[in-house]
């Protein structure tokens, strides 16, 4: 394969105004399959959830699963879609092996949902809002295997072979309306907004929600126009870019690969593309062409889906508050500054600080300990925080330094105990004994016999050299091995020095 | 030639009960007779190797005073159309051909279920699509009545069998008429009930929105009594009705017992009745007679307009391709069924697909299909295929004013009786004409029965009448067609299959 | 007189993934514009005020609940597969990509 000639990526945002789109696949969580009561279920062998329906045999017919059409219309509420009042599956019909019937029932002109929104965030704190032209049901497809030649893709193999375990797990596919204005932010718009998808999926339970398992999946639509044109250019559709990385990754190239044609003087082909996680490039696939011929008809084994309003305002009082919401929301209530809150936020954090802040921490401690200290240890053993202790614990460990009883240096001990299994923070600080000396009287007999010790700094201290108290401090504070609070040691000294 | 297979279904039902006869004995003459004339007839594309030992456990049981439903031991025979565990399900075609499926039909299941005996799979026209049978990809059936003409199609295995004695009762299938067409050639009863009366899963999809399971017999209450095993909402058929069925059966004695007929509006459908010819003049005149007879028993005959129905053929030939290509694409050699690789060239799956549907289809599927992918391609999905689904709503719009006027509609059941095996295989449009009468009660979803009312003077080959009723109102037509049937036997003084030919019984 | 030409039958069979030969599409481009221009009728009545109907008898909202129910055997499933391998379904080589 011919290696693509790129743009640098600020001369192709210079000559060119990129226009995206996206098609988020997402699948659902569901206990049975769209249109059968086979289990939608992976990891036992293959055809084993398959019956006449799903394997497309003569004489099968589709029964819709309820619960996918529920998922679907929260979806749909959650991203700011209007339900339709009635809307039908239809055939998609084209042949391949994978798709049992040689059709596949999806919504054609007539989806669930229509007419939404998202926005997105981006680091620089800039918000852009991006348009959902529609959300529709769907099916997938089996999985195939491509068996011989060097790679196990399609191009070169000997024969493939076919699980239809996956045929007909329901799927909600997001598409876009065109997104201008991105600019250079454009490559990190495809990540913030596949991850708001992903954040909504999540909240709402309706999906396992792994990118790398492929429960999301996004089609990136790539198209630029000269600066100075109205007219839209040729767009092309990167298939199945199944990382928020490799979103970002995957348009950016696409803008320096399409800018560099563009600027040579060629065109750019309309064509599905292929993106490769390890290479980091795209490279052609099927041209679309005006043999693309769906025959697109209303599914007659199956009858409309009409959900009442009643229907959709009780599923409208199942939503969780959406991602944004909450994250505005939290923000606000914690007073954390955008760079704070986008630490927790880009740390996966979010739920565990609200926890710790619920069980008391201030949300300045909570979010100290979570991106600080835990963080370290997280990235140095390679879990995950949240993993390592609960919120509770660390809602114990603030208060303990809160009233006193540990300093900062020691609250790290008690962690580390924490961590290590060793109890909770009160039993670690049991356990091992390293709670704050808090007793004036044991200081004031290591003062006094440190200052006797010590008759120069002494004199320096009652000359009014304050800052001399310091040797006389460091050696109490090792006497005590580091269980005392250094301010009050201090205060101890002038006032021992002065008598 | 054993007299348990004159019986009808219901007399035999009551030998059954009263173990006057065993099921063993009904099911082993019904074998004999098979054995004996489905050589010349090719009703039947399988016989089934376990039917004795079905009708030996269900005399068993009965022996142990086990209750039973009506029909129990009672053998049927099943179009080919339907999936069944035991039995190969071909649907007529060669593309299926020893294709074994792993579940039963819904229908099937209830069969089972109702202790009926299945003595094998009846031929049909390839997936359902003709009127003669002779699109079969297994050979045609021919009609008992003269073994040189078609019985009908494409349920013309059941209506043979029917009609030759080699089963009292059928299972069929009408996405057009294959249920009632039939019938009307063979002398023998079909109905297609309501659309989503009897589920359609496991049925081998034609025509999704035009396909109805029903029953074929040789009298209104046997197909009643069959009605009512197979009727009822079935989860699997998201079209399927959850309404609470009456008894057809019921019904059907009912209508065999009273003066039903006085009082009783009927509409004759000026579109349908042969006004404007096209009609056989034997076919007619049977016709203008049981409409003479209806007036005489005190019915009132108001004729009926139904302008669209003039579109309804052409709507038919839209939907039907647009659908059975959609439903036939699975047809394509990787999960069962035939697989042919290409003589030359590479072998990828796109072309073994290909080879495959060339040499598993018959012209006419083919024919169809690739009309249905015109009909449904890009730019001419409105003109057609959506024009059609307009003409539906048209003919419905019909059927509503008609019912106003008149609490049944007949016509002829076809314009003509039994026509020669050849003669119009190779002119789809005339072969596509014979459905004029039964493809309305298709596209509005309402249910027909087919009842002889004669043989025509010109040939002595029987012609049918058809009834139609509104959505929803099968158990009428069965109530009605029983009091007409009972009406034109009173008057001939026997049925009509009673002057059917014996056929030759060759020992084989 | 309809449009049907022996390009548009070519066209349509590859659609349809049906191999036909010269003589078949000969026949059948005959026969479909007879049937076609028999047909075409329909459009004359089918004036924008008509709605469709796609389904005789209408209904809406049939849905299944969300439990599982028993699939077929392994076995089962693949009784009927022209080839196998394993428990999965054997096909030749797949020259075009997904769609």
């Amino acid at each position: 394969m011919a290696k693509d000639k790129l743009l640098d990526f600020d001369k192709a945002i210079e000559l060119y105004e990129p226009v995206l789109g996206f098609e988020v696949h997402v699948e659902l969580n569901t206990k049975t399959k769209m249109f059968c009561g086979c289990a939608n279920a992976f990891g036992q062998g293959a055809n084993t959830n398959t019956c006449p329906t799903c394997l497309g045999l003569p004489g099968g017919l589709p029964q819709v699963n309820k619960k996918a059409i529920e998922s679907s219309i929260r979806l749909g509420l959650a991203l700011g879609c209007e339900i339709a009042e009635k809307c039908r599956f239809a055939r998609k019909q084209y042949f391949y092996p994978d798709l049992a019937k040689d059709f596949q029932t999806s919504q054609y002109d007539e989806p669930i949902a229509f007419d939404g929104s998202v926005t997105v965030e981006l680091e620089s704190g800039r918000e852009l809002t991006v348009l959902i032209e529609r959300a529709h049901m769907e099916e997938d497809a089996g999985k195939l295997t491509h068996v011989g030649g060097a790679t196990g893709r399609i191009q070169g193999a000997d024969y493939s072979l076919v699980d239809f375990n996956r045929g007909g797990v329901p799927l909600v596919e997001i598409v876009t309306k065109i997104i201008e204005g991105a600019e250079a932010d454009a490559p990190e718009v495809g990540r913030a907004y596949v991850g708001a998808i992903r954040d909504i999926v999540r909240s709402l339970g309706v999906s396992n929600a792994r990118m790398e398992e492929g429960n999301i999946r996004c089609d990136a639509n790539v198209s630029l126009r000269r600066r100075g044109d109205t007219k839209l250019g040729t767009r092309t559709e990167t298939k199945n870019v199944n990382s928020l990385r490799s979103v970002e990754r995957a348009v950016r190239y696409e803008i320096q690969r399409q800018a560099a044609i563009l600027e040579a003087g060629g065109t750019i082909t309309q064509e599905t593309r292929h993106w490769h996680e390890d290479s980091g490039t795209t490279s052609a696939g099927r041209p679309k062409s005006d043999a693309d011929d769906y025959r697109y008809f209303p599914e007659p084994d199956l009858v409309p889906v009409a959900p009442s309003r009643e229907w959709v305002e009780e599923l409208r009082a199942t939503l969780p508050e959406p991602p944004a919401a909450r994250r505005t929301r939290l923000r606000e209530a914690w007073g954390f500054t955008k760079l704070e809150f986008q630490d927790v936020v880009n740390g996966g954090l979010l739920d565990v600080v609200e926890e710790t802040v619920a069980a008391g921490a201030t949300p300045a401690d909570a979010r100290k300990w979570w991106t600080g200290e835990l963080a370290r240890i997280a990235n140095a053993q390679g879990v995950a925080a949240e993993t390592l202790v609960t919120p509770a614990d660390v809602a114990q460990l603030s208060s303990l330094v809160a009233s006193g009883e540990l300093t900062d240096r020691l609250a790290r001990q008690v962690l580390e105990g924490v961590v290590a299994g060793e109890g909770s923070p009160a039993e670690v600080v049991e356990k091992r004994g390293l709670k704050v000396v808090s007793d004036d009287g044991a200081l004031i007999a290591a003062i006094d016999e440190a200052l006797a010790a010590q008759p120069d700094v002494l004199a320096k201290i009652k000359d009014g050299k304050v800052q001399a108290a310091g040797a006389v401090i460091g050696a109490v504070m090792k006497a005590m091995k580091g269980q005392a609070d250094a301010a009050r040691v201090r205060e101890l000294v002038l006032e021992r020095a002065a008598q | 030639m054993s007299e348990l297979i004159t019986l009808t279904a219901a007399e035999l039902a009551a030998k059954l009960a009263s173990r006057e006869v065993s099921s063993v004995d009904a099911t082993q003459a019904h074998l004999d007779r098979i054995a004996a004339v489905d050589g010349d007839v090719h009703a039947f594309l399988h016989v089934s190797a376990d039917a004795i030992a079905t009708a030996n456990r269900i005399d068993e049981r009965r022996a142990a005073g086990e209750a039973f439903g009506e029909l129990a031991g009672v053998p049927v025979a099943i179009k080919d159309v339907l999936s069944t565990k035991d039995m190969p399900s071909t649907s007529g075609s060669k593309i299926l051909e020893g294709w074994r499926p792993p579940y039963d039909a819904t229908v099937v299941a209830k069969l089972r279920e109702a202790d009926l005996v299945p003595l094998g799979k009846t031929n049909m026209d390839e997936f359902a699509m003709g009127s003669s049978t002779e699109h079969s990809a297994y050979g045609p059936t021919h009609n008992p009545w003269d073994l040189t003409r078609t019985p009908g199609g494409s349920g013309g295995g059941s209506s043979a069998a029917v009609a030759a004695f080699e089963a009292p009762l059928a299972l069929g299938s009408d996405t057009g008429g294959s249920i009632r067409q039939p019938a009307a050639v063979t002398g023998s009863v079909g109905v297609k009930p309501t659309y989503g009366g009897v589920s359609r899963y496991g049925a081998i999809a034609l025509a999704s929105s035009l396909d109805q399971v029903g029953p074929v017999s040789r009298t209104v209450l046997d197909a009643g009594l069959l009605h009512d095993v197979i009727a009822g909402h079935d989860p699997f058929d998201s079209t399927s009705l959850t309404d609470h069925w009456p008894s057809m059966a019921a019904a059907a004695r009912l209508g065999a017992t009273g003066d039903r007929l006085k009082g009783l509006k009927v509409g004759v459908v000026k579109e349908l009745s042969g006004e404007n010819g096209g009609f056989q003049a034997g076919v007619k005149q049977r016709f203008d007679e049981t409409v003479a007879a209806l007036t005489a028993a005190g019915a009132e005959v108001v004729e009926v307009a139904a302008p669209s129905f003039e579109y309804a053929v052409a709507a038919y030939y839209l939907i039907l391709p647009a659908e059975a290509s959609s439903n036939l694409a699975r047809m394509d050699s990787v999960r069962f069924g035939l697989r042919v690789n290409p003589e030359e060239g590479p072998v990828t799956v796109e072309r073994v697909m290909s080879a495959t549907r060339d040499a598993g289809f018959g012209a006419e599927v083919k024919r169809r299909i690739i009309l249905g992918t015109y009909a449904l391609s890009a730019g001419y999905y409105d003109a057609y295929y959506g024009s059609a689904q307009k003409v539906r709503t048209l003919i419905q719009q019909d059927f509503a004013a008609a019912f106003a006027q008149a609490d049944v509609l007949i016509s002829p059941a076809a314009p003509t009786t039994a026509f020669e095996l050849g003669s119009l295989v190779n002119d789809p449009l005339a072969m596509y004409l014979n459905d004029v009468t039964t493809i309305p009660a298709n596209l509005a979803g309402i249910p027909g029965m087919a009842i002889p009312m004669g043989l025509a003077p010109e040939d002595g080959l029987p012609v049918g009448l058809q009834l139609l009723a509104p959505a929803r109102e099968d158990a009428r037509l069965y109530e009605v067609g029983a009091a007409i049937e009972t009406l034109l036997t009173d008057s001939w003084g026997h049925s009509l299959l009673s002057q059917a030919p014996l056929l030759t019984e060759v020992a084989r | 007189m309809s449009e049907i030409s022996t390009d548009l039958v070519r066209h349509l069979a590859g659609l349809a993934r049906i191999d036909l030969s010269d003589s078949e599409l000969e026949s059948l481009t005959g026969e479909l514009a007879q049937i076609v221009d028999s047909i075409a009728k329909v459009s004359e009545v089918a004036t924008p005020d008509v709605v469709a109907t796609s389904h005789p008898i209408a209904l809406s909202n049939v849905f299944r609940e969300d439990e599982v129910r028993p699939s077929l055997s392994v076995e089962d499933a693949l009784r009927g597969a022209p080839e196998r391998e394993g428990d999965r379904f054997k096909v030749a080589s797949i020259l075009d990509e997904e769609q």
